[in-house]
């Protein structure tokens, strides 16, 4: 399957932090076929550092989407049954709207006079884009993490268009500890004097802080069994110390790759901005409880999370679980068994794909 | 033409090869909303969702249950029927089904009251702890009885509050709950007679009480 982005371009998008974007763009990809009812609409949500190409071989690049084992012919998402779409979040640096793009007032990219965004704003810019593609509803809203929280915004703030939701391995909002390592990230590239608040664009980015701040995230992606299982205490093509600061053990290695290979495709304001979205996103605010939050939800609700993911804890996922049941909505849940930690579930395939298959299946059958 | 078959008496007939099942297949009506608690792999909730359109709701504790009543469509969650009902609403179902659970729950009354809070009426399955194998098991034996129905060995039994029928007819009592309809079963047949003596499971159908 070899698929291509798109972007759709619209004049203007207001903003929770009151200010407005003029003019917005998304970049999204399309998987399958929508029905003529318009009744088989999927959109996936993608975690913090992904983007719109979810599925398939892109024409571009010719690397598989980042959720290529859930998403396909008879696969979890399904192509052969469903329409799916995936855009890449407004902040992003894959193709939408963020700090990275050029403000049409001075020509340059907006930098840090990009204003504050929310995963509240992320979705309405979703919403502009399901609108114009003729989608009213949305058979479901699905993705993990950040994916997640985004699903939960659809099902609150846009009820009468989500069908169900997949909310996995999520929140309803960010607790001290999430925030922290956020922090931690933010500091790490504002500390890098190549950040030079903001203004790198065109010179030397802060590479260094971006790769610090993604060798961090990556530790609270996995859990002290993957870790153990994956590297233990290994070197890295020695047989004795160095006795020096180079790398010694697998585990340095691994994570000075992935941070190096981050500073290539991810841009680190968006970084600042996507996880200051991430913190301040709480669906209780200016609802009292979470119970009173869910109050206009009608979507039925598969809710996952897996038992070594300690970044987002399975009590975190049945909090969102026993609100929906005080408001007596329709609610799955299973707690996964998993050694992968937050990474679970972009890697335990097998079990997610049994789940979503049959809640899928189950809520197209009876959906109107 | 065909031969006349003589309908087979209502509860001969096993639903899903369990008589209690079938019991709670007449009882539930069409379009309900229904609780089952400790629904295992979904296999009741599904029959009624298809046979009866009931709106289908189940509680499991064991995940790898859980997960296959969700892959076949049933909505069931993960959590402890001992713990898991304080946060729906009251009324939330017409009927809360407890089916061969109760004698595993840490706070029976608990889980009774509770079932009687969010459903307005609850249907309870339990093995009877009184028939006769029971007694001459225990009597000749001298042992804690294992018999088809109570298969598990003392140590390895999740059977914790072992019951009987004069026992059920006693909490509800105390309890003031009122009893719509009992019926009591062994082998899938009918027992009309000394039912805490003959039957190997009963079946309530139970509400609060008015008062």
């Amino acid at each position: 399957m070899i698929v291509e982005s798109n972007v759709m371009r619209f004049d203007c998008m207001p903003l929770d932090n009151g200010a407005r974007l003029a003019p917005v763009e998304v970049a999204y990809e399309t998987y399958g076929e929508l029905n003529a009812r318009k009744s088989n609409a999927i959109l996936i949500l993608h975690a913090f550092s992904g983007d719109a190409h979810a599925a398939g071989i892109s024409h571009e690049t010719g690397k598989p989407g980042w959720w290529d084992n859930m998403i396909g012919p008879g696969k979890a998402f399904d192509t052969n049954r469903y329409f799916v779409i995936c855009a890449n979040v407004l902040g992003g640096c894959r193709g939408s709207t963020g700090p990275s793009s050029i403000h049409p007032a001075t020509g340059c990219p907006y930098a840090m006079s990009f204003p504050v965004i929310t995963i509240g704003d992320m979705v309405r810019l979703q919403k502009l884009l399901i609108d114009s593609l003729g989608i009213e509803r949305l058979l479901s809203v699905a993705g993990g993490s950040m994916g997640g929280m985004q699903a939960l915004e659809w099902a609150v703030s846009y009820p009468e268009c989500v069908v169900s939701a997949i909310p996995i391995a999520c929140t309803t909002r960010h607790s001290a500890q999430q925030i922290a390592f956020n922090e931690v990230g933010r500091q790490a590239i504002m500390a890098d004097l190549d950040w030079d608040g903001g203004n790198y664009y065109g010179k030397q980015p802060p590479a260094r802080g971006l790769a610090v701040a993604r060798m961090v995230g990556h530790i609270t992606y996995m859990s002290d069994d993957s870790m153990r299982e994956k590297f233990g205490r290994r070197l890295r093509g020695k047989e004795n110390f160095g006795y020096d600061f180079d790398v010694d053990f697998e585990v340095e290695s691994y994570l000075r790759y992935r941070g190096s290979e981050f500073v290539n495709r991810f841009d680190a304001n968006s970084y600042l901005y996507i996880t200051k979205a991430m913190d301040y996103f709480d669906l209780v605010n200016g609802h009292g409880s979470l119970a009173a939050a869910f109050e206009t939800a009608r979507a039925r609700f598969l809710v996952i999370s897996f038992s070594s993911d300690w970044l987002y804890p399975s009590y975190q996922s049945q909090e969102i679980v026993r609100a929906l049941r005080a408001r007596n909505c329709d609610v799955a849940y299973v707690e996964l068994e998993s050694n992968y930690g937050h990474d679970a579930f972009l890697v335990d395939v097998a079990e997610q794909t049994d789940l979503i298959r049959g809640f899928l299946a189950s809520t197209y059958e009876k959906a109107p | 033409m065909t031969a006349q078959v003589p309908k087979p008496q209502p509860f001969v007939r096993a639903l899903l090869g369990r008589s209690d099942y079938a019991i709670i297949g007449e009882i539930v009506e069409p379009g309900a909303k229904v609780l089952d608690l400790g629904c295992g792999d979904g296999d009741l909730l599904q029959w009624l969702a298809e046979n009866k359109s009931v709106d289908a709701r189940g509680v499991e504790i064991a995940s790898a249950k859980v997960q296959r009543a969700i892959a076949r469509g049933v909505s069931v969650y993960q959590g402890d029927i001992d713990e898991g009902l304080a946060d729906y609403p009251d009324a939330a179902f017409d009927y809360v089904i407890l089916s061969q659970t109760l004698q595993e729950t840490h706070h029976p009354r608990v889980v009774l009251r509770e079932m009687l809070r969010v459903g307005r009426r609850a249907i309870v399955a339990f093995p009877n702890f009184g028939h006769w194998r029971m007694r001459l098991s225990l009597l000749w034996g001298g042992r804690a009885p294992i018999t088809p129905l109570f298969p598990h060995t003392w140590y390895d039994s999740p059977n914790i509050h072992i019951l009987t029928v004069q026992d059920f007819e006693e909490l509800v009592h105390l309890e003031g709950i009122r009893v719509e309809r009992r019926y009591f079963l062994s082998g899938g047949q009918k027992v009309s007679l000394r039912p805490n003596l003959l039957a190997e499971t009963a079946v309530y159908l139970v509400s609060a009480s008015a008062r």
